[in-house]
């Protein structure tokens, strides 16, 4: 298959960027990063600058890929990395836009690569269960019920890879800080700190410049874990009742 | 081509005296500290933030050490060992089915096919417990039943329920439960961490690990750490292979400038091919994807008996359903009658290569076989509509029954083929085919999970130490966190205590400024060859001497070809590779360059090893040396030992230090699958 892509070309933080047509040939088995590939492959020969993106377990899993493909974060497929998405659902001769995530909170570092630390800076805060190595009791000593450990579970399952931020018109974390809040907030050994760590990590989430959430659900239709909104409302409950309640 | 060696010095493990099961809480009760107001004055370095990294870095952090923690990733969270699905062993005996600290260890042991240290695998057994509550404590949201209690699976070469899980994500959980104990270090300030920061050397000072250089990814700058003490948690060496299971970045480089420097590789020939992964399509493929284990269960691996079958599939003029019964052969059934579709790994995978190299493999390449689930969904359907009471109900209702049954097991397995693939496993066998996914081999260590170079540790998939010649499912989990939470914390503390008087490393030493700038030298030579092949191009050659002659299947013809091929192909790419860019940008082909260079002197290792050994274990098979029924045969009188090789300089002759194996209390026995 025949294609045209319109790659996001930025070389640092501080250049304009700019759209550049590509064409190659790819074929149907090929994954979209494989697809990639090919063209960074050819560039080289070619001696030109390759494409810049972030990869690496190409398994779905570790949350490094990113890049917008025609509007969407991690392209058309619901509930699929960029990584696990092939080309045969793309048809020969398509036109494909590629570009960066664009979020406040996410710079551009070079073409399709961004810097995601603003993540890592919100798990400071609070996004753990404050107990040091070798003063565990038995694991088995507070039995979970299996639908509260589900739920956690649940939430758990986030990538961290951003897209939420992406798909969000404010580029708001909601769906991910709320993610971390809910897997260690549900678990009794995460509810000592609970609206502790709620206000930290959300007070934190704004000095980040992640913008407000105003339930556009975007985030929840592009993650490629489907963590739900529900998260977020049990985020909120939290945060307002001990707010109300001067807790905080 | 004649393949040459030294013989070096013998090496001893410093294994603690007394009882076996004693051996770690004496080491413990005896070993050296470090008072709180001096571990504020002790640097420790860690390279990798994985399960054994990460956990390390915490733990240290903890204790109150001043911790530097690189990764080249641009998070934490995104280490390998994120990927792991299947769960992690621990004895903690909750099913009451009869497992102890002992059997786990037994296990471990016999499934390494006794080439591993009984003193560090019953320390890992040991260890095996606190993890679990450890997790727990973290907020891994392992499975449970309905009464909130943990729930147990079982695992391959293992007869008690001892596997900890949490759905298909155990590593993705661990990790993260890991990366936020970090985190918390990070955040008061105990640990600092440097993203996007890769080690390109060592630096020793007199003869100790003193610090390191790392090349900043997104500037290109080379920057100087120093520290008392230098932990390498950087995993494994699959990507020598190209195409492998583990992550695109995987890469081998800090452990191999461990090795120039003068550490000692162990055992680099004991490389875990698993076989159910899904297969390469074309020559773009980038890695490969494992397809569960468990999928054996009820699957079965055939290909057409008869040439122009295969032909047919392969130009897709028929399908697989296509080709009647008695013109299959299910070969695993065929050659082991006894175990059938669920012999060990390296049985399976042997036996997948060996039809294919007859020129049976289904696909385009010639390297798939079917692993069919049709018999499976209407056997189950055939017991549902049974149960339902469904009276002579046909062929598509039973089917579409069994599929259900097969769905509840293995849904999201299935669907994950599917996304891959495009082929709908409920109607179209699916394709597998072996890959690299674990190296046993690494960094030799000693007890104190030391490597030779006083000072450099060695963690998790990174060293050599605990899986022998073959890693049991579920163990990787278990040893990288016993490492990192559990042993190393101990160990270098009984190192650092007689450092406590040592000034911080100087940077301006003239050990760093050679170390930095023979590291420039090599990139600024790297990136002047300008030549006319693309790096990857080249990494895929190697990939496939290594594969072809060095993979599952080795004999001593092919490793000394291996040897030779690899030689000239390292010429060609010192010759001809061309690297785009310049050194003080973000340059990640100059990245992919500096490690492929590495993967080009490891995997003439790698083969020299796999040649020196002249037996078969575990993942290390060599066709000559074999049971009349074509089992691996170990040669104990004359390979009970570690072989840890020093590398001087690459085109001299490397040296085998060998420690010997002592098993005290395990005796070795065949390995019977019969």
């Amino acid at each position: 298959m025949k294609l045209t892509l319109k790659i996001w070309r930025q070389n640092g933080a501080n250049d304009k960027g700019h759209f550049k047509s590509y064409d190659v040939v790819a074929n149907e088995e090929m994954s979209f990063l494989e697809m990639l590939d090919v063209l960074n492959e050819e560039l080289i020969n070619r001696k030109e600058e390759p494409v810049v993106f972030d990869h690496d377990c190409r398994e779905g899993i570790c949350g490094a890929c990113s890049m917008v493909i025609n509007g969407k974060p991690h392209g058309p497929l619901r509930k699929t990395t960029t990584c696990q998405l092939h080309m045969r659902h793309f048809k020969d001769g398509d036109t494909i836009h590629v570009e960066p995530y664009r979020a406040k909170a996410f710079p551009v570092i070079k073409d399709l690569m961004v810097d995601r630390t603003a993540f890592d800076r919100v798990i400071q805060t609070g996004g753990y269960i404050s107990v040091n190595t070798g003063g565990a009791q038995d694991a088995n000593n507070i039995p979970i019920a299996q639908s509260i450990a589900e739920k956690s579970m649940d939430a758990a399952a986030c990538i961290g890879c951003g897209a939420c931020v992406a798909a969000c018109p404010n580029g708001a974390a909601m769906l991910f800080v709320s993610a971390k809040l809910n897997h260690l907030n549900l678990l009794p050994q995460g509810e000592v700190e609970k609206l502790e760590r709620t206000h930290k990590m959300i007070d934190r989430m704004e000095k980040e410049g992640f913008g407000a959430c105003s339930n556009i659900g975007a985030c929840e239709v592009e993650c490629p874990k489907d963590i739900q909104l529900i998260n977020i409302a049990r985020m909120n409950r939290w945060y307002f009742s001990s707010a109300f309640a001067g807790d905080q | 081509m004649e393949i040459k060696w030294k013989i070096g010095d013998e090496l001893k493990g410093n294994v603690p005296p007394g009882p076996l099961d004693q051996k770690w809480n004496k080491y413990k009760d005896k070993q050296k500290l470090v008072a709180p107001n001096n571990k504020r004055n002790v640097e420790i370095i860690v390279i990798g933030t994985g399960l054994a990294g990460g956990g390390a870095a915490a733990a240290l952090g903890e204790l109150g050490y001043i911790v530097k923690c690189f990764t080249f990733h641009d998070s934490p969270r995104r280490a390998h060992s994120i990927a792991a699905q299947g769960g992690i062993n621990a004895a903690k005996n909750y099913q009451n089915d009869g497992d102890t600290i002992y059997r786990l260890f037994y296990d471990t042991i016999k499934g390494g096919d006794y080439r591993s240290r009984e003193s560090n695998v019953h320390r890992l057994a040991e260890a095996s417990v606190d993890i679990i509550d450890h997790c727990v404590a973290t907020g891994v949201p392992f499975a449970r039943d309905y009464g909130g209690l943990l729930e147990n699976r079982s695992f391959g070469g293992v007869q008690v329920k001892r596997t900890f899980y949490a759905r298909g994500q155990t590593g993705q959980q661990l990790l993260l439960a890991t990366y936020q104990s970090l985190n918390r270090q990070i955040a008061k300030g105990t640990v600092t961490m440097y993203n996007r920061h890769e080690m390109v050397d060592l630096v020793k000072i007199d003869g100790e690990a003193r610090g390191v250089i790392v090349r900043n990814l997104l500037t290109g700058k080379l920057e100087r750490y120093g520290a008392h003490a230098v932990v390498l948690a950087t995993g494994g060496y699959g990507n020598l292979y190209y195409l492998s299971t583990n992550a695109m970045n995987s890469n081998a480089s800090a452990a191999w400038k461990a090795v120039k420097r003068g550490a000692y590789m162990a055992n680099p020939c004991y490389v875990q091919i698993h076989p159910t992964c899904i297969p390469e399509s074309g020559e773009y493929q980038s890695k490969l994807t494992l397809m569960s284990e468990s999928l054996r269960n009820d699957g079965r691996v055939w290909v057409p008996w008869k040439e122009d079958d295969v032909q047919a599939i392969r130009n897709k003029s028929k399908q697989p359903k296509d080709i009647p019964e008695d013109r299959r052969d299910y070969f695993l059934e065929r050659m082991y009658p006894a175990f059938g579709n669920l012999v060990p790994r390296d049985v399976a995978a042997r036996a997948i290569k060996k039809v294919c190299d007859e020129g049976r493999g289904v696909n385009a390449t010639g390297r798939a076989v079917f692993l069919d689930f049709e018999d499976a969904i209407m056997r189950y359907g055939k017991s549902e509509a049974h149960q339902q009471g469904l009276s002579n109900p046909d062929k598509s209702t039973i089917r579409s029954l069994g599929e259900k049954i097969v769905e509840a097991k293995y849904g999201n397995l299935f669907e994950m083929y599917e996304k891959i693939t495009g082929v709908d496993p409920y109607h179209t066998p699916m394709m597998i085919y072996p890959a690299v996914h674990y190296t046993m081999g690494g960094l030799w260590v000693d007890y104190n999970v030391q490597t030779n170079i006083p000072g450099l540790f060695a963690i998790g998939e990174c060293n050599f130490s605990d899986h022998g010649a073959n890693r049991l499912g579920a163990s990787a989990l278990m040893q990288g966190l016993a490492d990192g939470f559990f042993v190393i914390p101990y160990t270098i503390t009984n190192y650092l205590a007689d450092k406590i008087k040592v000034p911080k490393a100087d940077i301006n030493h003239p050990a760093f400024e050679e170390a930095e700038k023979s590291t420039r030298e090599r990139f600024e030579k790297l990136l002047s060859i300008q030549g006319n092949q693309s790096i990857e191009s080249l990494h895929r050659k190697l990939g496939k001497i290594m594969w072809n002659l060095a993979g599952i299947s080795r004999t001593a013809e092919n490793l000394s070809k291996a040897v030779e091929e690899i030689r000239a192909l390292r010429k060609e790419f010192w010759e001809d590779v061309y690297v785009p860019g310049s050194m003080d940008e973000y340059n990640p082909e100059l990245e992919k360059a500096n490690r492929v260079a590495d993967f080009l002197e490891l995997g003439e290792l790698l083969a020299t090893d796999a040649f020196h050994r002249n037996e078969s274990c575990g993942g290390h098979y060599r066709e000559e040396f074999k049971t009349e029924e074509g089992e691996p045969l170990r040669m104990d009188d004359e390979f009970a030992y570690i072989a840890a090789w020093e590398w001087p300089n690459t085109n001299e002759e490397p040296i085998l230090h060998k420690e010997d194996l002592n098993f005290e209390v395990v005796k070795p026995t065949t390995r019977s699958y019969k």
